[in-house]
């Protein structure tokens, strides 16, 4: 394998030099036959599309149900890499948990002038009617997935916070077991710390964040879905499945004696907590989008009063918004007292008129990115792109200024995957995901790994011809 | 706890996948008939069409029915809502949304028959072709089986699964015996000749039931014989008695396990007090085409009211 110089291999050091947390996989993969690992390769993606781990690409009939490419080579990572990871992810999501509630509160942030109140007051996704509700349990994102990349032995960025419906944990749990399935030999010789409990923390975290409920019966949970053609719904059905929760349509709910209630059988049953996988807009059609068929009439009359919990919280997005984003440290310190423990990425906020002007100027060498957007879409890489696709960003640009934030192209690190030459560099980036309840903050140790299968691409988003690997956390 | 929804979902994914193995058991009668047969006789094809119920649709597309052109029509033509591609389509789609209510390998077994289908009906099929993937449907649908008789817990999520199948079942065997009522009348002139012996044999054979007949009637092929074996046997799965026991007892089963009486619990009993209690004169004395068609109004109305008594719909 080759490297390039240029970013940090995690596996390579040099030609013969193994980093140490990948030290034992490698001995284990010198022995092996790389014919026999490409056939496990082709056995995985069978398995996966035997278990229908598939998405749906929009506009597309069914026949094109496609598979998010899986890639055998796991990312390692030590015990010492991930306690400090840890440690920077649980401040975070504690922070942004304060500021949440903040925002919707009293609006101290504000008032001490950290961040600028137009920020928050003329941003789409603050969402005015929460003000003053206090969701039960006091939390408001339940489950946040925290955008890592890496550029050094010791250089973690947070790329981007996902807190309003975070997806992907179904991919991180598959791999896994995918992972057991064709290699235990590898599992019983290193020692890897298991993501398994997830669905069982997820149900407890829930659970515990459950408005009060007369009796000992334990609260109900439902995981609210689109339905099949969402392209995530296989996510929503496996979840629901394994925390053994009922997964429900709009067309299954309704609001019955001021809480809501989902038909059974035997007539309407009452929830306490729904796990929703739809966007806040499509939430409740009385407060939000009128034509939306996706949520319930109603539902958040019966979370004012207290009587459902909804995950994430509704107006969770203002955390996550990329205008937000560059105040992110001050957020961490203003709640915390602390500083940030995990950097973020130098952002210039378009709006700015000085930032403005550097980012026009340095178009070539910097990502460009929509305030409101994801998935990788309506963004620009300043150094693959043409001179034609910066000449009508540039134009995109000055229309919005306050549209955009730019940051620099970092050299993202890269993992070996396993191409037809045998090991081959690609970027990645991690997603750990993290669950949040009144008492605790529970991370699973590693996430979803994406990959950039394009030999030099920095893209990794699986709309855009990205896979996903197993991630390992080795324990102590 | 069940949602309505979700039992919709499986009984009606059982529904298309008993519908699925009917249209392929229907394809598996005719083409024995046509290996037995002079070739140019298009007669049989048509009639399975016509049993099948997919005359008007086929009607439409074609002049004349020969073996080719049904056979597709039949298994993965896009102008037909009924083929055998589209009904395991729909069967998959329903999996799907009741996939938290299947054990995980009911669910895989689905959506690798799907796959397997998918697969064998991606181009044409041929007379030559014809046998191995109808082979190919049929044991891909008894893995499905399998899976539910091996892996689910014997709650309600299996009642409404199994009153799936016998529903359509019950509706299946009332509509091929319908179709050849005529041959079956105990006045028919033609007893004994070549093409009689034909027809009976497409009507057992589309029931795979020829073997168990002869075994039991010790080849006495004649219409009264058939006609009581099909309707009022309840040792065979496919009769009609035998389905009207089942429903009876999942519903009986849903009684037990919520503790109230449906309406859907009177119409059962009143369909199997018309089916069973009768004897095969009683039925002749009816009408057979009356009668089949009064067990089909019956067993619809009994499955709107299962949709409406549990709430599939809202």
């Amino acid at each position: 394998m080759t490297n390039d110089p240029s970013c940090f291999d995690e596996m390579m050091l040099g030609p013969d030099r193994v980093r140490a947390p990948y030290q034992s996989y490698f001995d284990w993969f010198s022995q092996d036959d790389v014919k026999r690992l490409r056939r496990k390769a082709g056995e995985a993606e069978a398995f996966f599309r035997r278990i229908g781990i598939t998405f749906n690409v929009y506009g597309q009939d069914e026949a094109d149900e496609r598979l998010i490419p899986f890639d055998i080579v796991p990312r390692i990572i030590s015990a010492r890499e991930w306690a400090r990871l840890e440690r920077g992810i649980e401040q975070r999501v504690r922070a942004i948990n304060a500021f949440l509630h903040d925002i919707y509160h009293r609006q101290e942030i504000l008032r001490a002038g950290r961040i600028p109140k137009e920020i928050i007051t003329g941003n789409a996704a603050f969402t005015p009617e929460m003000i003053g509700v206090s969701p039960p349990g006091g939390i408001y994102t339940h489950i946040a997935g925290v955008d890592l990349v890496r550029t050094g032995e010791n250089e973690f960025f947070v790329l981007e916070d996902n807190v309003r419906t975070p997806s992907g944990v179904s991919y991180m749990l598959e791999n896994r077991e995918t992972m057991l399935q064709m290699f235990p030999e590898l599992f019983q010789r290193m020692n890897v710390r298991p993501v398994s409990a997830y669905p069982q923390l997820l149900r407890r975290s829930l659970s515990d964040c459950a408005p009060p409920r007369s009796g000992m019966d334990a609260p109900v949970l439902a995981v609210l879905t689109p339905g099949i053609h969402n392209s995530a719904y296989f996510e929503h059905a496996f979840l629901a499945d394994q925390m053994g929760a009922e997964l429900v349509e709009s067309q299954d709910l309704r609001i019955e004696h001021g809480h809501v209630a989902m038909r059974t059988t035997q007539g309407y049953q009452r929830i306490d907590v729904l796990y929703r996988r739809v966007d806040d807009a499509y939430l409740d059609p009385l407060t939000f989008n009128p034509e939306s068929l996706l949520g319930v009439p109603g539902i958040m009359d019966v979370y004012r009063a207290g009587n459902i919990t909804i995950a994430n919280a509704p107006g969770t997005g203002i955390a996550d918004d990329k205008a937000l984003y560059s105040y992110m440290p001050d957020i961490i310190e203003f709640y915390t007292g602390e500083r940030a423990i995990l950097k973020n990425v130098p952002t210039w906020r378009c709006s700015e008129e000085d930032a403005l002007a550097y980012v026009l100027e340095n178009l070539g060498e910097l990502v460009v990115k929509e305030v409101h957007g994801s998935g990788g879409y309506g963004m620009l890489i300043g150094p693959t792109a043409s001179k034609k696709e910066r000449t009508a960003f540039e134009a995109k640009l000055r229309a919005k200024p306050a549209n955009y934030i730019a940051q620099p192209t970092l050299a993202l690190s890269t993992v070996p995957i396993l191409a037809k030459s045998g090991l081959a560099p690609r970027h990645v980036d991690l997603r750990p995901f993290v669950l949040a309840s009144p008492n605790r903050i529970d991370i699973t140790p590693g996430g979803l790994t994406r990959v950039a299968l394009k030999k030099g691409s920095l893209v990794v988003n699986s709309s855009q011809g990205g896979g996903t690997k197993d991630t390992w956390v080795l324990g102590d | 706890m069940l949602l309505g929804r979700t039992a919709g979902g499986l009984f009606w994914m059982f529904r298309y996948l008993e519908r699925t193995e009917n249209t392929a058991r229907l394809l598996e009668a005719g083409w024995h008939m046509a290996l037995t047969r002079d070739a140019e006789d298009s007669n049989e094809w048509q009639s399975i069409v016509t049993t099948a119920g997919m005359a008007a649709a086929y009607d439409a597309k074609y002049d004349e029915y020969n073996p080719t052109n049904v056979i597709n029509f039949l298994l993965r033509d896009r102008d037909n809502p009924s083929c055998v591609m589209a009904t395991i389509g729909l069967a998959r789609s329903n999996a799907r949304q009741v996939r938290t209510a299947l054990s995980s390998e009911v669910w895989e077994a689905t959506n690798e028959c799907w796959i397997a289908f998918k697969q064998a009906l991606a181009r044409p099929v041929t007379e030559r072709t014809l046998h191995d993937t109808l082979t190919l449907i049929r044991n891909r649908i008894s893995m499905v089986r399998g899976a539910l008789h091996g892996t689910m817990l014997r709650n309600d999520i299996f009642a409404f699964s199994r009153l799936g199948t016998f529903v359509e079942r019950a509706d299946n065997t009332a509509r091929i015996l319908d179709v050849k009522y005529y041959v079956l009348l105990p006045s028919a002139a033609f007893v004994g000749s070549r093409m009689d012996n034909a027809q009976w044999e497409v009507i057992l054979r589309s029931v795979s039931a020829e073997r168990s007949y002869r075994w039991l009637h010790a080849g006495d092929t004649n219409p009264r014989g058939i006609t009581e074996f099909l309707v009022l046997d309840a040792r065979m799965p496919r009769s009609i008695a035998f389905c009207i026991g089942q429903i009876q007892h999942y519903l009986g089963q849903l009684r037990q396990e919520y503790g109230t009486e449906a309406e859907s619990h009177t119409l059962i009993e009143r369909l199997a007090d018309q089916v069973l209690t009768r004897d095969i004169e009683a039925i002749f004395q009816i009408g057979l085409h009356e009668f089949l068609n009064d067990v089909i109004r019956d067993n619809q109305t009994l499955a709107r009211q299962i949709e409406q008594d549990f709430r599939f719909y809202g």
